[in-house]
């Protein structure tokens, strides 16, 4: 026979452990069904880019004479080829979102992700603030797509045309000028890079 | 005594009917007039839409629904080509040769070969009649008709396909002066002369105005004329010091507007293309030229004209182009610069086209299209931006041909083989606007239709001279440009010309 006191006992102990495992289940549902905001999305995008800088070329903007400056920069790059070029660009639209921008970007620019394709393929996959934050112009969007093209191929070998898309989809033009609708000839863009040089 | 009175009262009788019946003839005849006059007043004020193509000329009656005007598109389209309507409950099917359109009672998207078209206000139909807003013609028509299509809607006046007269105003000799009009085509305007001012009324003609609707001459005697349009035609305004009058020459494209006083007239007698006087400068006389002779007639079906440059006002309707200010659109200030091109060309007789002569959408193919269905010798897309400084000039930059085939070039390359004629006119224009000290540039560009126009094209972008983007609209900065741009077109004729 059980004392009472025990009975008791055993009682409580055995509706505290029921209420506990009942929290923790509740608990443990509410963390696994909680959204991940993009906001609070803390996870890395990208592996952490480390180890000695590279000396690369990029090709700026700059609108207050509407030319485009090969200008070096040292930056760290990644081994993988796709992932240099994407390192090249965001480090050009970097200096294009900061405060003393030659050739300002909207907020929120960036670059989604670069495919290069073989044979000599490159594909630019703008996000959609990139475009529909872009000034509108004839020179203004010119000047973006050379600089961003003449960056990649510049320090890429063997890219002969390049697409560019807009978060992930074809658009007609960038702000109403650029053509996206076609692949750009990279020696046309380069010739067009050569026009755009300070003096010429 | 008793037959007197009765012959007295019957005599009274008489005298009161025969009143009560003036009254009422009185009242009947009133009732007439007032009728008459309201019917005819009614008439007059019945607004009508002119519409000008190269198959006819004609006008319709217009509509007032909700505030706003329509038309009855089958009536509009008859004249143009075989066109069938047929109405199904609240559908209202139309055919127009090989287009077929689809509308429905009460609801402001049309479906035009099975894409949607906006007609901006409700589609009605009255006794299976269908009617569209006249406001939704603009982009409506281009796509049924496959042509481009300019409305002045204020004016209400429709012109579809190349058929647009326009002119130029010079005036020649200071002592006498003699204001001469130049019209691309023939006219035989109704005019009216009133204390020192000479109207020019064209009712039939699908005259269209120069850039800026007041033209000055600088001169004491004819210091200015005015263009404007209103209720399907179209006037011009001869302001003078002293009574004018006006002779026709030229087969009709040419009016010379003289001083009556001068030596000119005892020499020379105005004459209309019969060789009889236009118009005396006498005010209030109003002499129609057709009441004194018969103008050269017009053939029933002239010939699609053929123009030397193609202007292209880029952007248009839903699509802005720049906000160049908080009030100033690109697309309005695109506008207004080819008009003044078109003045500039044609002054130096080289027929011009502006494709988007109205805030009408056109999409970049279609525009190219029109280029090269019309075997330009130059297109010319016209923009305008607020960055930078003075005038961009811009060639084709050629995307990767990848679908050229042999002899055979894609639509995205199909400036390949004439490129270089395009660049040598683009070095001109530089030049030429270089010598009047405008900062220019000149480069190649991603910028459609460039790249699809088969004839040499050209675009260029125009930028204020310094940071007051307000300079845009500008006639004078607008006519530096576009002088500067018609001068070096003009030089490169010959090579222009000759264009494969």
């Amino acid at each position: 026979m059980i004392p009472r006191h025990m009975a008791i006992a055993l009682s409580v102990l055995f509706a505290a452990a029921l209420g506990l495992s009942i929290y923790a289940w509740h608990v443990r549902k509410t963390v696994v069904s909680a959204p991940r905001t993009a906001a609070h999305d803390t996870r890395p995008l990208a592996p952490p880019i480390s180890g000695p800088t590279e000396q690369v070329v990029l090709f700026v903007a700059h609108d207050e004479d509407g030319t485009l400056r090969a200008e070096p920069a040292q930056i760290p790059m990644p081994s993988g080829r796709q992932q240099r070029a994407e390192e090249l660009l965001r480090a050009l639209v970097s200096i294009y979102l900061d405060r003393s921008s030659p050739h300002p970007l909207g907020p929120g620019a960036d670059i989604r992700s670069v495919f290069l394709v073989d044979p000599g393929v490159a594909v630019i996959d703008l996000n959609e603030a990139f475009a529909d934050t872009h000034r509108s112009g004839v020179l203004v969007e010119g000047l973006t797509v050379a600089s961003l093209i003449r960056t990649i191929t510049a320090n890429t070998q063997g890219i002969l045309k390049v697409k560019i898309l807009v978060d992930g989809k074809e658009r007609d033009t960038l702000a109403g000028h650029a053509d996206l609708s076609s692949y750009y000839d990279v020696a046309a863009v380069n010739q067009l890079a050569t026009e755009l040089q300070p003096g010429q | 005594m008793r037959s007197t009175e009765v012959q007295i009262k019957t005599a009274d009788n008489l005298a009161r009917i025969s009143k009560r019946c003036g009254q009422w003839r009185a009242a009947l005849f009133g009732g007439v007039l007032i009728a008459l006059f309201a019917l005819l007043s009614g008439a007059a004020s019945e607004k009508r839409l002119s519409v000008y193509s190269v198959a006819a000329n004609y006008s319709l009656p217009l509509v007032q629904r909700d505030g706003r005007d329509y038309v009855g598109l089958l009536e509009l389209l008859e004249p143009l080509g075989r066109v069938s309507a047929k109405a199904e409950g609240n559908k209202w099917r139309l055919r127009y040769n090989n287009v077929q359109s689809e509308f429905q009672v009460g609801k402001t998207r049309a479906r035009v070969q099975d894409r949607e078209a906006d007609l901006g206000s409700k589609f009605l139909m009255e006794n299976s009649r269908g009617l569209v807003p006249v406001g939704s013609l603009a982009s409506l028509l281009p796509r049924i008709l496959g042509g481009p299509v300019s409305l002045h809607e204020v004016a209400d006046r429709l012109f579809i396909g190349n058929v647009a007269t326009h002119f130029t105003a010079s005036l020649a000799g200071d002592n006498p002066p003699r204001l001469v009009f130049h019209f691309s085509g023939p006219v035989n305007p109704s005019i009216a002369t009133d204390n020192g001012i000479l109207r020019m009324t064209f009712s039939r003609e699908p005259l269209v105005g120069p850039a800026s609707p007041t033209l000055t001459f600088g001169n004491k005697t004819i210091p200015s004329a005015t263009y404007s349009e209103n209720n399907g035609v179209s006037m011009v305004t001869v302001v003078a010091a002293a009574p004018v009058f006006a002779t026709f020459g030229g087969d009709g494209r040419t009016i010379t507007i003289t001083p009556t006083s001068t030596p000119a007239q005892s020499t020379s007698a105005p004459t209309t293309p019969g060789g009889q006087p236009a118009a005396a400068g006498q005010p209030g006389t109003a002499t129609p030229p057709a009441a004194t002779a018969t103008p050269p007639p017009a053939p029933l079906f002239p010939a699609p004209r053929r123009y030397f440059a193609v202007v292209d006002a880029s952007h248009g309707g839903d699509d802005h182009g720049e906000t160049l200010s908080s009030t100033l659109l690109e697309k309005d200030v695109t506008v207004a610069m080819a008009r003044s091109l078109r003045q500039e060309l044609e002054s130096r007789g080289i027929t011009t086209l502006v494709l988007r002569d109205s805030d009408a959408n056109l999409a970049v193919d279609q525009r190219a299209v029109f280029a090269n269905a019309d075997h330009a010798a130059i297109y010319i897309a016209v923009h305008a931006s607020s960055s930078g400084h003075g005038v961009r000039v811009y060639t084709a930059l050629l995307p990767f041909g990848e679908d050229d085939r042999g002899p055979f070039r894609s639509w995205a390359t199909a400036q390949h083989d004439i490129l270089p004629i395009s660049q040598s006119t683009a070095s001109s224009v530089a030049s030429e606007l270089q010598k009047r000290q405008i900062p220019v540039r000149a480069l190649a560009a991603p910028l459609r239709p460039l790249n699809n126009v088969t004839r040499p094209a050209i675009a260029i972008e125009v930028a204020p001279q310094g940071s007051d983007v307000s300079q845009l609209t500008a006639p004078d900065y607008q006519q530096l440009v576009t002088s500067a741009v018609a001068t070096a077109i003009a030089a490169s004729r010959d090579q222009l010309g000759g264009a494969p």
